[in-house]
């Protein structure tokens, strides 16, 4: 079934109270898709002519909104100085990170945010990739809201397995700024098993093999009985097709020989793709690279394409192999090997994947397509309730920086998240009141070889002889993936603040600018979401009151039910309309009021145990 | 990246009696319960062993697959992803409980985290202060003759052999562990573990130099 667009203008208003619908989202760096489940069937949101991919390239005319998508891709070869492609690369990389890259980028970096987050100069506009992904995502759900005629405000939105916190947070951020709630940040592997598992309803050992236009996935999964448990994850967050048309533009480039400028080299990059394309069913392609300069011929065979991206695969390869050592799982005992990604459809990859598992890789779901379903089929687990349980891993181990430079790792990589893990360290000067951390996400020894992700202070440490202070640094990864730290001093039991500084980030304060600035009513959004925990927690009150109620109102006379009833009463209606602080106060008063009923309670369950009846009966 | 306070501390810091209040409907509930029977919220962990914790007699012979069934069924009902659209402390302690039973099921999962948190259970952890014996260095003499080796392996096939001899060590270890343990043989079981952890370690670093020879074999 196609699914109704409206014309702009006849959409239907969204009421204002009513729940805005939950979907998937792939955010790629080629393509977005955008997909929603209903009952356990997943439909990708397409355009007028069928198509599901929105390409995620934006073109930022100055005094004009950006345009996103196939739009924004035909200013490619005309105006590249003002389009942006591939910006998920960027994601979570600092300043000084794109510094060291600045040549190879076909962009020009302006200044950092104050957090340190890398901006790049488009026309007039000083922009951080949060905020072009941000534009992305606003517009696929713009896109989505016309399709399906509702309001669209919560996402599940997929990330590579092998992004790191600082990737994962940016990601998470770009949503909130296009008005978006994330519901789960779920692995692009991860959510690819669920839309096979699903579908085929098949039991064992899966290998996923992830290859899209700028990174690489691979990971091992089980599938039992609706539950999706990650047995090891590893990739590299910097390789995809994209390096298929970094070969191929350097191959024609090389043949027309001289000195290009950036445009001219994103020119012969959309030129590359389009004859990496093409070449699968037409061997040889042979057409023009039209550069500013004037026009060159060009040809690229299979054999030259798969020359050029031989070592590439074999990357790929080698890292599936570590993969498949870290979970001690041999190639020949795995069930079924799938193929995700647009660049898995490139035949030199589906061969070599093949022959390293000796057996014949699935592909029967749309690889541009699976993650956005199966992305969307999580957010309807999420939202309505399901069966199936998705169990992942941290991809990449997390430590804290010692003496040396060594890195000492808190939380190792394959971990099953959320996981919380603690560490003490002491003092090694008397009387020293300070210590610093430094904490890093890799798997290197060194600390300037892993991702710098945050350095901060703990201060207020009683002064003490050398060694005798107890600090305790709390590692807490949730299930999104992303990391929070704390530490405090134990010994004294003082509790010592700390204050994190991240270094690629933005600052809250910038956020919250952005979040204003971005969103046309940033205000009534954030009001409407805390107007919505405030209802989901009174209603959370009365459920258990009228349990409560259920067991133990014989404890109450006639008339302290009435008056709690009349209570409840009251937040009922409160909570029939929109004023959060009224909401708030009468469950207070709720809670208050019944607080001498709750101790009745308890004093009949003491009661109960001292008559030597069997505890479990209370609770059960 | 944010600092947040020690939630789940606090929550393990509960005092361990018959029952205690329901956070929700402030009425009373088992401390073992996962869930209030009353108003079905759910309940924040308690600080029992990982065995406990999972429904397991503590000892090192355990069926993986039993214990992966266990830890299936608490995750079904406990994952944050069953709390998506809860209240916010419901949200919370379902972290907690996620965390709980990882930890148990990660360190039950592995025979030489098993081994060691049994031993540590049993009042004979292997990294205790004043604990190193005579045997302890014997331990070491063949650690540091097997790495003296692996460093002189001129290729990766010869580091391969080794690492096999290393992992059928191991699992020769595992079944000393495993009768050490039946027999109530605690400094034995220790033992046996120690020597798994170097082996466990050895492979580790077996791995690594293989990597290493492979890199620098291949054409620049």
């Amino acid at each position: 079934m196609l699914l109704q667009i409206y014309e702009p203008g006849q959409t239907p208003l969204p009421h204002e109270n009513e729940q805005g619908l939950a979907v998937g989202i792939d955010l790629g760096t080629t393509n977005t898709v955008v997909a929603l489940a209903r009952d356990q069937k997943a439909e990708i949101v397409r355009d007028a002519r069928g198509s599901g991919l929105v390409p995620s390239v934006v073109a930022y005319i100055d005094g004009a909104d950006p345009l996103v998508g196939e739009m924004a891709r035909r200013q490619l070869l005309d105006r590249p100085e003002i389009v942006v492609s591939s910006i998920k690369r960027l994601m979570g990389r600092g300043a000084a990170d794109l510094a060291r890259l600045g040549g190879q980028l076909p962009y020009e970096l302006g200044a950092a945010a104050e957090g340190g987050m890398a901006r790049l100069k488009i026309g007039a506009r000083l922009l951080t990739p949060v905020e072009i992904s941000a534009d992305i995502l606003r517009a696929v759900k713009e896109r989505a809201e016309l399709a399906l005629g509702r309001n669209v405000d919560r996402a599940v939105v997929t990330v590579p397995a092998y992004f790191d916190d600082a990737a994962r947070t940016a990601t998470r951020d770009a949503a909130r700024l296009a008005g978006l709630e994330v519901l789960r940040l779920v692995a692009e592997p991860t959510a690819a098993a669920l839309a096979y598992g699903l579908d085929s309803k098949s039991e064992g050992v899966f290998a996923i093999y992830d290859l899209g236009g700028g990174t690489f996935d691979f990971s091992l999964l089980r599938l039992e009985k609706g539950v999706f448990q990650v047995l090891a994850t590893g990739g590299d967050a910097a390789l995809g097709g994209d390096d298929f048309d970094h070969a191929v533009a350097a191959k024609f480039l090389a043949e027309r020989g001289g000195e290009f400028s950036r445009d001219e080299v994103k020119q012969a990059l959309a030129t590359a793709r389009l004859a990496k394309e093409c070449v699968s069913s037409q061997d040889p392609w042979e057409g023009e690279l039209m550069l500013d300069a004037g026009d060159s011929s060009h040809s690229l065979t299979r054999a030259e394409l798969e020359k050029l991206i031989e070592p590439l695969v074999a990357r790929t390869l080698k890292i599936a192999a570590g993969v498949l050592e870290d979970a001690g799982v041999k190639p020949e005992a795995i069930d079924g090997t799938v193929l995700v990604g647009g660049s898995t459809r490139v035949p030199l990859v589906r061969a070599k994947v093949e022959e390293f598992f000796g057996k014949k890789p699935l592909a029967d779901i749309n690889p541009d397509e699976v993650v956005a379903v199966g992305a969307a089929l999580q957010a309807e687990a999420l939202t309505a309730g399901s069966d199936t349980l998705l169990l992942d891993v941290l991809p990449l181990s997390l430590g804290l920086e010692t003496m040396g430079g060594i890195v000492e790792k808190i939380v190792e990589r394959n971990t099953p998240i959320p996981v919380a893990r603690g560490q003490d360290f002491t003092t090694y000067q008397d009387g020293q009141t300070a210590m610093s951390f430094h904490v890093v996400q890799g798997e290197r020894e060194m600390a300037d070889q892993t991702r710098s992700l945050a350095r901060f202070e703990l201060d207020g440490i009683p002064p003490m002889v050398a060694g005798a202070a107890r600090i305790r640094v709390r590692f807490a990864v949730d299930a999104d993936g992303l990391l929070s730290v704390s530490a405090e001093e134990s010994t004294t039991g003082r509790q010592a603040r700390v204050e994190v500084k991240p270094s690629y980030g933005l600052t809250e304060d910038e956020m919250a600018d952005m979040l204003r600035a971005s969103i046309d009513n940033a205000e009534a959004d954030m009001e409407r979401r805390l107007l919505t925990e405030a209802r989901v927690e009174a209603r959370r009150a009365i459920n258990a009151l009228e349990a409560a109620l259920a067991v133990d109102a014989d404890l109450l006379s006639e008339a302290e039910r009435a008056t709690i009833a009349a209570a409840q009463e009251t937040l009922e209606r409160a909570m029939s309309k929109s004023d959060r602080a009224s909401i708030q106060g009468a469950a207070e008063a709720l809670e208050q009021g019944t607080k001498f009923f709750a101790e009745r309670r308890m004093d009949r369950g003491i009661r109960k145990a001292l008559a030597g009846r069997n505890v479990a009966e209370i609770g059960g | 990246m944010q600092i947040t306070p020690l939630a789940t501390d606090a929550d393990s810091a509960r005092p361990a009696a018959a029952f205690g209040a329901c956070w929700s409907c402030r009425g009373p509930v088992a401390a073992a319960a996962l869930f209030c029977a009353t108003c079905k919220a759910i309940q924040p962990p308690q600080p029992l062993d990982h065995f406990a914790r999972l429904g397991l007699a503590p000892g090192f012979d355990i069926q993986v697959p039993v214990l992966d069934q266990l830890y299936f069924g608490f995750q079904r009902q406990l994952h944050p992803d069953r709390f998506a659209n809860a209240a916010p402390r419901a949200r919370q302690i379902s972290q907690s409980q996620a965390v709980a039973f990882n930890d148990a099921y990660e360190t039950l999962k592995s025979p030489l985290a098993r081994a060691t948190y049994l031993l540590a259970l049993r009042g004979l952890p292997i990294d205790g202060e004043g604990s190193h014996t005579i045997r302890d260095m014997e331990l070491l003499d063949d650690q540091l003759e097997r790495r003296e080796k692996l460093h002189e392996a001129p290729d990766a096939a010869a580091v391969e052999k080794l690492a096999v001899a290393a992992r059928s060590d191991a699992a020769a270890c595992l079944g000393e562990i495993s009768a050490a343990f039946a027999a109530g043989n605690l400094a034995a079981a220790r033992l046996a573990t120690l020597r798994l952890k170097y082996l466990d370690k050895f492979a580790d670093e077996a791995r690594n130099r293989r990597a290493l020879l492979a890199l620098k074999s291949e054409p620049a």
